[in-house]
């Protein structure tokens, strides 16, 4: 008999498994050191973190070699890694102000109070495939730093603090604020309680800081593009390492444990008429690394989910919320190769029979006629 | 085997147990909201209860709400089965029951009767269960109003006022176009007289199980973070007019190439040498049983 159940069994199981190891391990290659993908997949790793939404550096160039260089997969390895750990509290606040910045620009001014500081940036780079970087050996590496160190003019230290550009506006009264809860009201968190809709600002921003950065990018296009409203202007964009402060759990005094480091927008967006007069309405974006596209894809959709009359996508808090979650979105993507041929034969069976009666129908029709 | 067994073999005998997580996996907080939110929909039957779904290391969509459930209220004595459209082997239902018997150290089982727990993705066991037992299901698509509103704020309002105008238009215009209702699996339910549930993907053929059943039934949808139930003794009804009844898929002539059984749901698969059409048990621990008789 020629029937095969479509069944795995731990063996079939284990042997895949152990295909994606080889596939992994096979070649004459040197194997990729976790240290290399957290030093020279800096942007990866980054990316990672934050779709995984656990800010380890270490973890995630593992999740990244693990995956085979599968962000989604990577991310998901450190979102099921995060949930075995107990929540032991939650950090202090911090206002950005204190960012140890090392980049920060403004496309509203030109000239900014603390001045641009364009910091390491791919912005401006010819997007030619540079042959020169195929040939990586560690003398010719050492050789390219110390090249780039010697033409490089010392300079000044930044400051501790710059001021915000859009506290420049704040101060002439040309800025909305976005309702802010009572202070007394802990922030949502999405990792414990379900989403509601019309969902808090705080779940909202949590969600897209975990988003894909795919997925935001797409949507806040979506918007930027004519299916929406908002025409952003990137107010201030930062990168840096923020302190990450926590209450010591006897004393309630608070220290600072460590550094994080984020990128964050905030972006000015068309002005519309409030009570007291017209005002620019603001977005803003905060995620973990290096990822100016994803903090700027952010700011534009937290702005869009506020307005009123949402008449796109992007406009639409729930339908931006609910599907900008990577891990979420790929796993049910995926789940479509399980087997499906049980609801799939209770569909043919619906089908035969409407056809039965179709061409039931057909038949007298033609005797008829 | 005790709890206090699964803790002793793990601190003392390295490789049986995993000292690097909890037992069942989830921290006993998480594990204990879980419950919470079960009791609550034991107490609504019908009502999807928001809970706060954990992320776990099988991926969103592949039962991940079940998942979480059998884990919450697994005992070390427990004997668990998962199937996975009826079939015992099946990846999904494989991988699961490695993933539980790694955290938990439980007995596993394919035999419906033997088994205290049931985890099942689309089908429900053809031998009838009994109240000692409790089954777990899979489900994709919580939201039985989702084929008429996308929207969750809508479908949730709708919900409370009891509005399911949409869903009977729904039902009338199938009939209106095809002369017949045309859902095949995931056929909406009124559960208790009140809400009207998706009763996850099973086949209309397993939706009579359901009703006045003694087991109890619970629903976990991981990556939409809802639970709901239908406790033991509780009516559910599917929607269906008076001149269009609610029907069963129609296997009428057809026997299980296997066993022969000529009232169980049926897979149909094509011969790939002669490429003859061929029927068999979806639930095959149930035909494995059957043969051996």
């Amino acid at each position: 008999m020629g029937y095969v159940a479509v069944k795995g069994g731990i063996d079939a199981i284990e042997n895949a498994c152990k295909a994606f190891q080889f596939e992994r391990l096979k070649g004459s290659s040197a194997p990729l050191g976790v240290d290399q993908i957290r030093e020279q997949l800096f942007l990866l790793v980054d990316r990672v973190m934050g779709e995984g939404s656990l800010y380890a550096p270490e973890l995630a160039a593992l999740a990244v070699r693990q995956a085979a260089g599968d962000t989604l997969e990577a991310a998901f390895l450190l979102r099921a890694y995060r949930t075995t750990r107990p929540r032991l509290g939650y950090s202090v606040p911090q206002p950005s102000d204190r960012m140890r910045v090392v980049r920060r620009i403004s496309a509203a001014f030109k000239d900014v109070p603390g001045g641009q500081v364009l910091g390491s940036t791919n912005d401006y780079t010819l997007r030619l495939l540079n042959f020169d970087v195929a040939e990586g050996s560690r003398i010719r590496k050492m050789r390219l730093v110390g090249e780039l160190l010697r033409g490089a003019a010392s300079a000044e230290p930044l400051p501790d603090t710059f001021p915000r550009v859009i506290d420049i506006l704040r101060r002439e009264n040309l800025i909305a604020e976005a309702p802010r809860p009572p202070a007394a009201d802990a922030p949502f968190d999405v990792t414990k309680d379900s989403l509601q809709f019309p969902a808090p600002r705080s779940a909202a921003l949590q969600t897209l800081a975990r988003g894909e950065t795919g997925g935001l990018l797409l949507l806040a296009y979506s918007n930027m593009r004519g299916y929406g409203n908002i025409h952003p202007t990137i107010g201030e964009l930062r990168v840096g390492y923020l302190p990450l402060t926590v209450r010591h759990p006897l004393t309630g005094e608070s220290y600072t444990a460590g550094e994080v480091k984020v990128t964050e927008a905030e972006i000015l967006a068309k002005f519309t008429d409030i009570t007291d007069g017209p005002r620019f309405t603001v977005g803003y974006g905060l995620c973990f690394g290096h990822n100016e596209v994803k903090a700027i894809a952010m700011a534009i959709l937290d702005r869009s989910i506020q307005s009123a009359q949402g008449a796109s996508p992007s406009e639409d808090g729930e339908f931006v919320l609910s599907h900008v979650d990577g891990i979420e979105s790929m796993g049910f993507c995926n789940h479509w190769k399980l087997p499906h041929y049980v609801d799939f034969q209770s569909d043919l069976d619906r089908l035969r029979r409407a056809k039965e009666i179709y061409d039931a129908q057909r038949v007298d029709q033609q005797k008829k006629t | 085997m005790t709890l206090s067994e699964w803790i002793n073999r793990k601190r003392h005998d390295g490789g049986a147990g995993r000292l690097d997580y909890n037992y069942a996996f989830l921290d006993e907080v998480s594990k204990r909201e879980i419950r919470r939110k079960i009791l609550k929909a034991v107490a609504i039957p019908g009502y999807q209860v928001p809970f706060g779904s954990r992320e776990l290391p099988v991926a969103r969509g592949w039962g991940t709400g079940g998942i979480q459930i059998t884990l919450s209220i697994v005992l070390p004595e427990d004997i668990l089965k998962v199937i996975d459209q009826g079939c015992d082997a099946s990846v999904n239902a494989v991988n699961i029951k490695r993933f539980v018997n790694v955290v938990t150290g439980v007995q596993i089982t394919t035999d419906t009767r033997e088994a205290t727990l049931i985890q099942t993705r689309h089908r429900i066991p053809e031998e009838p269960m009994t109240e000692r037992q409790i089954l777990v299901l899979q489900v994709p698509y919580p939201e039985a109003l989702r084929e008429v509103e996308p929207s969750e704020a809508v479908t949730r309002r709708m919900h409370a006022e009891a509005d399911y105008s949409r869903m009977w238009l729904f039902l009338y215009e199938d009939i209106v176009q095809f002369n017949e209702i045309t859902i095949g699996y995931r056929y909406p339910v009124t559960v208790n007289g009140r809400y009207i549930m998706d009763p996850s993907p099973i086949p209309r053929w397993d939706i009579p199980k359901l009703h006045m059943a003694e087991t109890l039934y619970l629903f976990g949808a991981g990556r939409e973070k809802r639970i709901y139930a239908i406790p033991p003794y509780t009516s559910v009804v599917p929607l269906e007019f008076e001149d269009y009844r609610f029907r069963v898929e129609d296997f009428q002539g057809r026997a299980c190439e296997r066993c022969g059984a000529t009232d169980t749901y049926l897979d149909e698969i094509i011969d790939d040498v002669s490429g003859r059409r061929l029927w068999f048990c979806s639930d095959t621990g149930y035909c494995d049983k059957r043969c051996r008789r």
